[in-house]
């Protein structure tokens, strides 16, 4: 039988505002089925994005839901957390959202280590704005405003995220569909900040002027630069040349952050 | 029994006034000349289980005040004019979600970092026109460490009782003055939170105007869901670009607080000796101190000065500016910027009495000595 999402979307809201081949809509089903997984109550639930194509998940979704400003969710979804710590807190959004604008507050969330999931749509482009580079944009390939090639070095998210100090961090792509619930729910049960980047695809404004033909391309294009982080190890740096390490690339046990206000609670009111 | 008094800074007087108003959420980053009201709630707000955080910005800041009160807490954020700057885009951002919260602003001079430690009176009309597009503001404006107490309470009752961010602004002079307060007891002020849904969830609409101008709004985790965005949107909450949902919400969002009735009730102003001025002082803030002596010195000449003091500074007491426009001969507005203030004035009495600006940014208060120059020179 096939899988029920609609029981967790809203009435209504379709069709959703992606593009035929757009890769947010694997992340979208994805996120649903981990939810699933965990057993999230809806109620108890809030998702969190700020602004570009992928941060429009949430409106589909039947959550508490909250759709900021572009680059601002994780500021957000702290206020929502620290206020109330007993409800999930997940942010969606995109590599531009997060790393551009938002690379400050990101940073930030990773190092309290504060108990939320991030789940980043990494499609290596601006693409609600018509495909502007953004910070994860390949060096050398066209974008809007990088004509002759793009000059920029590149962000790796989940390295950003390492140093940052989150102690959960694991990538798939889009390709990977079903990895993509797995690790979400992984990050949704791991106390702490989880980051879970997910490369996907925008064919429309990145595919279009990079020679992807077609989404099928794309995919191919992600399945071809996935190598498990299991696998990594029996692999010559040759071979490990412009590829990128998926799985569950850093896992740690660290104090979170609501639990260390809650002893500055119990300090502050004179408790020993 | 005789009332808690004591000798107090007005940003601990701020700090003390949220804690009574209820608060329990700050969401800060520091900057002169605002911080103290910062130190006091990291120390005050785990007493009784709120929450403190210092975020990585004002924006972030800001952010986090806004995601907190959508949880149903008190909230509140304090900075000074860089940090508002900051600030602009999510207050624009609560203005059109109307999300409930209070933005503290201990005025320097400007631009940029301009003079951090010295007093300036230069944001009163950023409080209005930062954020762009079209919305409602309502800011406060006290001008003693006891006012800042019970305005800092008002603002939180404004605050949720219309369901957007209200701006308290004042100089640092008043922020940093020490003086006498007296504590109002517990149930002496009003103290006034959001109205929570009376509908079930199922029918729940985060911007249902059946309830009136300021729809209900529940919390997060409460039982109910319901979607919050920046986009224009319908009374579901859902983005709309239907022209006539756009429109209408809109324009609710500025009637909610200039409408007739709402602005009775939210404008508050002083008058002193203003019903046989000649002259009027149109003064706010720590300015207006010195407004006062000026009136009364003049008075002791026989020169029939008056002054008009703002509590409420937006929505502008229009009516009320007017009608003084047409008794008295000039109206003098003294305020540490170069004008901006006067321009309001000159807009509401329409030419029928000349308006004349004392602007002082040189990082000292205005005295009262060149109000008096000021008022002579007209008289
Ligand atoms: C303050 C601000 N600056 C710029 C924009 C314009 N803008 C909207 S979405 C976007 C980029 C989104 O890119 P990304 O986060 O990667 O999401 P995608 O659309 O690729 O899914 C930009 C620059 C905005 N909405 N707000
Ligand atoms: S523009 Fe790109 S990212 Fe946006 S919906 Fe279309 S394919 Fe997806
Ligand atoms: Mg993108």
């Amino acid at each position: 039988m096939a899988y029920d999402y609609e029981k967790s979307l809203r009435p209504g809201k379709l069709p959703h505002i992606w593009c035929p081949g757009c890769g947010h809509g694997i992340v979208m089903k994805g996120l649903l089925r981990a939810m699933d997984t965990c057993g999230l109550e809806k109620n108890n639930t809030a998702l969190v994005s700020g602004i570009g194509c992928a941060s429009r998940l949430p409106g589909y979704v039947d959550m508490c839901t909250l759709h900021t400003a572009h680059g601002r969710a994780a500021a957000f979804a702290t206020g929502v957390k620290m206020a109330r710590p007993e409800m999930n807190v997940i942010v969606m959004g995109g590599d531009g959202d997060g790393t551009a604008i938002g690379g400050n507050h990101f940073i930030h969330a990773c190092r309290r280590n504060i108990d939320m999931t991030y789940v980043i749509m990494n499609n290596f482009i601006y693409g609600m704005t018509g495909g502007q580079f953004s910070p994860c944009t390949p060096t050398g390939d066209k974008a809007s405003t990088t004509p002759y090639g793009n000059p920029d070095p590149t962000f790796d998210i989940s390295k950003l995220a390492i140093g940052a100090g989150a102690t959960f961090v694991a990538r798939t792509t889009a390709f990977h569909a079903t990895q993509i619930d797995k690790l979400i729910a992984e990050g949704i049960k791991h106390k702490g900040m989880a980051i879970i980047e997910v490369l996907d695809d925008c064919p429309t404004t990145y595919g279009r002027r990079n020679k992807f033909r077609s989404v099928v391309d794309m995919m191919k294009r992600l399945k071809d630069m996935a190598v498990p982080v299991t696998a990594a190890g029996k692999m010559t740096a040759e071979q490990l040349e412009g590829k990128i390490l998926t799985g569950v690339l850093y896992k740690e046990d660290k104090p979170e952050y609501c639990e260390q206000y809650a002893k500055v609670i119990a300090r502050a009111q004179g408790v020993k | 029994m005789a009332k808690k008094v004591a000798l107090m800074q007005g940003n601990e007087a701020c700090a003390h006034g949220a804690m009574y108003a209820g608060c329990t959420f700050f969401g800060g980053y520091p900057i002169t000349p605002s911080t103290e009201v910062a130190e006091v709630l990291s120390n005050e707000l785990p007493k009784v289980g709120g929450k403190f955080i210092q975020m990585e910005d004002e924006i972030a800041a800001m952010a986090s005040v806004l995601g907190a009160s959508l949880t149903g807490a008190k909230v509140l954020t304090a900075t000074s004019g860089p940090g508002v700057s900051l600030k602009q885009e999510l207050i624009g951002y609560a203005c059109i979600a109307e999300i409930p919260c209070v933005i503290i602003n201990v005025m320097r001079g400007g631009p940029s970092t301009g003079m951090p430690t010295g007093p300036g009176q230069s944001d009163v009309q950023q409080a209005k026109w930062g954020t762009h597009g079209d919305h409602a503001t309502i800011a406060l404006v006290p001008a003693s460490v006891q006012e800042i107490f019970t305005e800092t309470v008002r603002a939180f009752n404004l605050a949720e009782k219309y369901r957007m961010p209200v701006q308290v602004l004042y100089d640092e002079i008043v922020g940093h003055m020490r003086e006498r307060i007296e504590f109002p007891e517990a149930g002496e002020l009003e103290v006034i939170n959001r109205t929570l849904p009376s509908v079930p969830p199922e029918q729940y609409k985060p911007y249902d105007t059946s309830f009136g101008d300021v729809p209900p709004l529940a919390a997060f985790g409460s039982g109910y869901r319901f979607h919050v965005t920046g986009l224009n949107k319908a009374q579901d909450g859902f983005p709309t670009t239907k022209a006539e949902y756009v429109d209408a919400e809109e324009r609710r969002q500025v009637r909610k607080v200039e409408g007739e009735v709402a602005r009775v009730q939210i404008e508050s102003n002083e008058e002193y000796l203003t019903e046989d001025a000649e002259v009027l002082v149109f003064a706010y803030g720590s300015t207006s101190r010195s407004a006062r002596y000026a009136v009364n010195e003049l008075r002791k000449e026989g020169i029939k000065a008056g002054l008009f003091r703002p509590i409420t500074l937006w929505p502008f007491p229009e009516k009320r500016i007017s009608a003084l426009g047409k008794q008295v001969k000039a109206i003098i507005v003294p305020e540490m910027n170069l004008g901006q203030m006067n321009l309001e004035v000159e807009r509401v009495v329409k030419g029928s009495c000349p308006v004349i600006s004392i602007g002082r940014v040189d990082g000292e208060p205005l005295n009262p000595g060149q109000i008096i120059a000021q008022v002579k020179e007209v008289k």
